[in-house]
């Protein structure tokens, strides 16, 4: 889950790293009304969403008139599919140095690990490419914290300074801060010095891990949510995970992996899915609101339901399948593929109550699906 | 983090409806399961074995070696630490959405005692023909066969469609690892790819991967140096690309995560990589030779 930059800087700003003073306007006037109060401003599109300047959603404004001018102009934007509601309106700092901090988990060491890089700014990504080295690393045992001595071993090579102890004290509560909101990543880029030498974060992208939204309550209801369609918003409503995609097969599997293959299947021999929809977990029982998605989508000209069935059982998965298809009785063609935990009873169930058989093999159920589409679509 | 029939095994949550159905199918199969956990059941018994309010006293009353927790995911992390602390051997977490930092903090705790976990959000592990651990279909006889290929996979559901497939082709399995389908697991692809390529029943692995993460790559990094072959298949090669976040990850993972990287490293390495489930057939006849 997304927090915006104006929402995400409070949180680290609460465990100690300075940001500069600014508000949320969402309208060129109200932009003009901040700028009068706090003098030279940057105007920053609000999206949760990564480049945001070469997008031109990022603009400099030395009086509430170029401020107001620049909301005008970044208000209603488009950037990476989202839609600019609002701009951060925030005090213009005198940078001496950009520096790049973050925190994220390390998937091989299995541990959380802080990032840090002299070279802050727009393009990190292409300094760490070009010179891997000017981006150090450091693995956290989670269970004894980052201590002091690793956080200035972290910025030592970086020639602070002065601005030493501040930087290291930034890099801590940073750390501090992805532990206590149960962070997926927090990332200041840039993390800047200013000629006075106080250190403040510029920007703050922040990622909470879905897993923690509900003992982080407070983070989670700052979180926004992808732009989705209504499909898309509808399977939400039901706790399923449905991507709309632009295909006539309609796709309904077990497990997030099970519904890439299908869908990777339906395009190998050479279909277009309609969806993504994955009903595996404790979301197996979900059925029939899940056809009902699928269903729904005015495109599907036909349906392969896939089931291999582990935790998730096909006895139980088949049965809503079947007791929707019932109730709705669409004209639609369906093909099944049905192993694994409950195939027996599953197969029963799908003889007895429809008439059908299943496809042994998931390439030949989604073969005749693609076929099914094509006759349709004639 | 091969389970072995003699192996005792503990169930933390046995007396819920999950709990139950999948303890009574490791049973039938054979899994020697000792004992569960349920603190408001200690002193009941649930399918035939005594039930205690912790690991730890598990532990003293009848012993045991590896768990398998059915614990929900705010509860998991002291499930864990509970087991870990009670000198389990091996420990299967098949929870899902537990937070992350949960997560890394029970493996700190697992590493520091000697402990190999599996998962989380795995399906669990099995070696067909002795026992299993976990969710997965062992019991269907076109699924899961004794045999000289280990198997890894990150999704149960898309593993049991290869398990499916290398039944179908005449052979059999010598361990299924379900490394789970969460960013930071207890048992990554490349320890599993480590375990069987150091299992002397093992004669070929198939892997099965999917987009995201960089999994795939670093267990590509040893399979170049495996002299047994490997075979994989990696699921979303026709999926939307996510969008991401900052650019941390970017930075750490460069364009790992992609069907294309995870293929090329694959490939690079000398791993035969399929287009669809259904080619393992004849990849495997031409890695095992005959």
């Amino acid at each position: 889950m997304n927090v915006e930059e104006h929402a995400a800087k409070p949180l680290v700003a609460v465990h100690g790293i300075a940001i500069p003073d600014g508000a949320v306007a969402d309208t060129p006037e109200a932009a003009a009304e901040i700028a009068a109060r706090l003098g030279p401003v940057v105007v920053k599109a609000q999206v949760a969403a990564g480049k945001r300047g070469k997008a031109g959603g990022v603009k400099p404004a030395d009086d509430p008139a170029a401020a107001e001018s620049a909301a005008a102009d970044i208000l209603g934007m488009d950037i990476a599919g989202h839609t600019v509601g609002s701009v951060l309106v925030e005090a213009r700092a005198d940078i001496a140095r950009e520096l790049y901090a973050a925190v994220l988990a390390d998937t091989e060491g299995k541990c959380p690990m802080v990032v840090f890089s002299a070279m802050g700014g727009m393009d990190i990504e292409e300094v760490a490419a070009r010179d891997p080295g000017a981006v150090k690393r450091i693995q956290v045992d989670i269970a004894e914290g980052l201590s002091d001595a690793e956080a200035i071993a972290l910025i030592q090579d970086a020639d602070l300074g002065p601005a030493t102890p501040a930087v290291a004290d930034a890099v801590a509560a940073l750390y501090r801060t992805y532990c206590e909101t149960d962070a997926e990543m927090v990332e200041i880029n840039p993390l800047a010095v200013t000629s006075e030498g106080q250190v403040l974060a510029l920007d703050c992208k922040f990622v909470l891990d879905d897993g923690a939204a509900d003992r982080q309550g407070l983070v989670a209801s700052l979180a926004v949510l992808e732009p989705m369609t209504d499909l898309e918003a509808r399977g939400r409503g039901h706790g399923l995970r449905y991507i709309e995609l632009d295909g006539n097969v309609g796709v309904l599997a077990n497990g997030a992996g099970l519904t890439m293959t299908t869908m990777d299947a339906v395009t190998h021999y050479g279909g277009r899915p309609a969806n993504f929809l994955e009903i595996g977990g404790e979301a197996y029982t979900k059925a029939v609101p899940a056809l009902e998605l699928v269903l729904a989508n005015p495109n599907v000209r036909s349906l392969v339901v896939n089931f291999c069935g582990a935790f998730a059982r096909c006895d139980v998965m088949t049965e809503g399948v079947i007791d929707a298809w019932e109730t709705l009785q669409p004209d639609l063609p369906v093909f099944f593929s049905i192993h694994g935990t409950g195939e027996d009873q599953a197969v029963a169930m799908l003889r007895e109550r429809l008439g059908m058989e299943p496809f042994d093999l998931m390439d030949d159920a989604v073969k005749a699906a693609i076929e099914a589409a094509a006759e349709a679509a004639k | 983090m091969i389970v072995r029939g003699g192996e005792r095994v503990l169930v933390q949550g046995i007396t819920g409806r999950q709990g139950t159905f999948w303890t009574e199918r490791m049973q039938a199969y054979g899994t020697k399961v000792v004992a569960g956990v349920n603190p408001k059941k200690a002193g009941t018994e649930h399918c035939g074995v005594p039930v205690f309010a912790t690991a730890r006293e598990a532990m003293d009353g009848t012993g045991f070696d590896a768990s398998v927790m059915f614990v929900p995911p705010m509860m998991a992390r002291d499930a864990a630490l509970d087991a870990i602390e009670a000198g389990a051997r091996t420990l299967v977490v098949l929870t899902e959405f537990i937070p992350v930092q949960d997560v890394m903090f029970l493996l700190s705790a697992a590493r520091t005692s000697g402990c190999s976990v599996v998962g989380p959000n795995t399906a669990g592990i099995v070696t067909p023909g002795e026992c299993f651990v976990g969710i997965m279909p062992a019991f269907n006889p076109s699924i899961f066969q004794p045999g000289n290929v280990g198997v890894i996979s990150r999704s149960g559901s898309l593993g049991t469609l290869l398990c499916l497939n290398i039944v179908r082709a005449g052979y059999g399995q010598s361990a299924f690892i379900g490394i789970g389908g969460d960013p930071v697991s207890g048992t990554t692809m490349r320890e599993a790819l480590a375990c069987l390529d150091r299992d002397p029943r093992t004669e070929a692995v198939v892997m099965v991967g999917e987009i995201g993460g960089n999994k795939e790559e670093s267990a590509a990094a040893y399979a170049a140096t495996m002299d047994k072959p490997v075979i994989s298949f990696i699921a979303g090669r026709s999926s939307p690309p996510g969008k991401k976040m900052g650019h941390a990850g970017a930075i750490v993972m460069g364009d790992s995560g992609t069907h294309e990287s995870k293929r090329r490293a694959l490939e690079a390495a000398g791993v035969t990589v399929l287009d669809m489930p259904s080619e393992v057939p004849a990849a495997l006849r031409v890695a095992l030779g005959h």
